[in-house]
């Protein structure tokens, strides 16, 4: 279980995160919705270490993630898989060295292993043949499978999503939602997934929070989150420009 | 009352600022130098940073240098005619490439073309997420990025300073020898009598700390760069102008060091 315990966080003086308080159990899927900017992946890099916050604490295995130092925070982060906003793909690899690097600089398998795990990999994602391209010559939606691949292919207990479709077309987008489920499924793995693609995601998760104003405003299924009162969810998930909310 | 402390505000935020990031940068190449002792040793990686920073500046460094000889030569032999001293060319333009002009022009020529490229590409991988993502494989960054370059540099600045001060010699050569009309025997005699291995070893101290110079600087402005495309701008501006004035105090303070 993942537990974020009055988190705290701010950039030059300007106050990011303001107590944040969610509990993530094992096994389940859950929507990181909110405004852009307010801090969602900045919450993300913090459950995953790579953000110290200024205040609170991140329970993993009733380890506190923020005070992990050395050798204990390697391990911590070999647990975890993090597909980034952009796919973060290195660009001087080509995909199959991409999804290769983890293998060849965390494991000691010998290159045939190597080929044929990254090559599996890249089938379950539907980029077989694509191997030799370089991150430049492939669509942003073969970036993010690719980036998946790459997490995958460590065999993770927890991933984390950073708006996987954001910026591709509906059916890729919904592709990848799907692509993302099956996996989650078939491996048993925790899952975070921020996103703003409302309510396609809703289906394919099993808990929803919302962050709003460095907080958590609500956590709960997505049928409750979609039936809520609240004049702030309300509003954003039928995206309403009247309300509450301010368009910034 | 404002108007008085104001000046005094802003001078004392700079300061505070300058030595806040000159800590940064301390530590930033103590870590560097740390982390190099324990494993992985990645080798391929340094090689591949040889040729990105040593081989593919050679051309420029024989250019430069093959010029440098001879206008060097030109200036020199005109003043020398006037001593009747011109049988000491050889020696002069010989010293001033091995003791200053090789390992500083050659440490500029890298900063223009290594070192920029160097901050844009490990900038560009900061505001992309690459960084991250090597963190996020419970790698160390440095390792990959950082230490490579730095090992990279100590090992081309001293071979490409090498090829600078020979191509130097014999770019003075074509003018003192071939346009001056000055005998060659004269022209090496002088080097051998005045060149001796103090002299080189000068040359070579300078080149390796400037080339721990050009990578630390580069490095540190890539690895903290501002945000998006004018982030990675600046930061490229300013490990330029950064390592190049860099370059020439530290050369101004290894000579008083060396010579004293």
């Amino acid at each position: 279980m993942i537990e974020v315990v009055d988190l705290h966080k701010g950039f030059n003086g300007q106050e990011v995160l303001r107590g944040i308080n969610l509990k993530v159990e094992e096994g389940v899927t859950l929507a990181l919705i909110g405004g852009s900017g307010r801090g969602k992946s900045v919450l993300l890099k913090h459950i995953m270490g790579l953000l110290k916050p200024d205040k609170g604490k991140i329970l993993l295995e009733n380890k506190d993630v923020s005070k992990l130092r050395g050798r204990e925070l390697r391990r911590l982060k070999e647990k975890f898989g993090i597909v980034f906003q952009g796919g973060a793909l290195f660009d001087s690899l080509t995909v199959f060295e991409n999804v290769a690097f983890p293998l060849r600089e965390k494991t000691r398998l010998k290159s045939s292993q190597i080929q044929e795990k990254v090559l599996e990999e890249l089938a379950r994602v539907g980029l077989t043949g694509s191997e030799n391209k370089n991150p430049a010559e492939i669509s942003g939606g073969m970036r993010k499978r690719v980036a998946l691949a790459r997490c995958l292919v460590m065999n993770p207990e927890i991933i984390l999503f950073d708006e996987p479709t954001t910026g591709l077309d509906p059916l890729i987008g919904k592709a990848i939602h799907k692509m993302i489920r099956s996996c989650q499924k078939r491996l048993n793995i925790t899952a975070i997934i921020v996103t703003h693609e409302i309510p396609a995601i809703f289906p394919l998760v099993d808990r929803v929070a919302m962050l709003h104003n460095g907080r958590i405003l609500a956590e709960d299924t997505p049928e409750k989150i979609q039936k809520s009162k609240d004049p702030i969810i309300h509003q954003f998930i039928h995206g309403e420009l009247e309300g509450p909310l301010s368009v910034q | 009352m404002n108007l008085i402390f104001t000046p005094f505000k802003i001078i004392g935020g700079s300061a505070h600022r300058f030595i806040r990031e000159l800590g940064r940068m301390g530590l930033f190449l103590a870590e560097s130098f740390f982390l190099m002792v324990f494993p992985p040793y990645l080798l391929n990686r340094v090689v591949k940073q040889i040729n990105f920073i040593g081989v593919k500046t050679i051309l420029v460094i024989v250019l430069t240098g093959a010029f440098t000889g001879m206008v060097l030569a030109l200036q020199i032999y005109t003043t020398l005619v006037r001593f009747g001293a011109e049988a000491k060319l050889g020696s002069v333009v010989a010293l001033s490439l091995i003791k200053e002009l090789g390992p500083v022009i050659s440490a500029l020529m890298v900063t223009g073309r290594a070192g920029s490229a160097l901050t844009a590409e490990i900038g560009i991988m900061r505001i992309s997420e690459q960084i991250d993502a090597i963190d996020a494989m419970a790698l160390n960054p440095y390792k990959y990025l950082i230490i490579p370059n730095l090992l990279a540099a100590i090992i081309s600045l001293p071979l490409l300073n090498a090829i600078f001060v020979v191509v130097g010699v014999f770019g003075g050569y074509s003018v003192g020898v071939g346009l001056m009309g000055l005998s060659s025997g004269t022209y090496f005699g002088g080097i051998r009598d005045f060149v001796d291995a103090s002299e080189i070893l000068e040359g070579l101290y300078k080149s390796l700390s400037f080339g721990v110079l050009i990578a630390w600087i580069s490095c540190y402005k890539g690895y903290f760069t501002g945000y998006g495309a004018e982030g990675v701008s600046r930061a490229t501006t300013q490990a330029v102008v950064l390592s190049s004035v860099m370059i020439l105090i530290w050369d101004y303070f290894m000579t008083s060091i060396l010579i004293g």
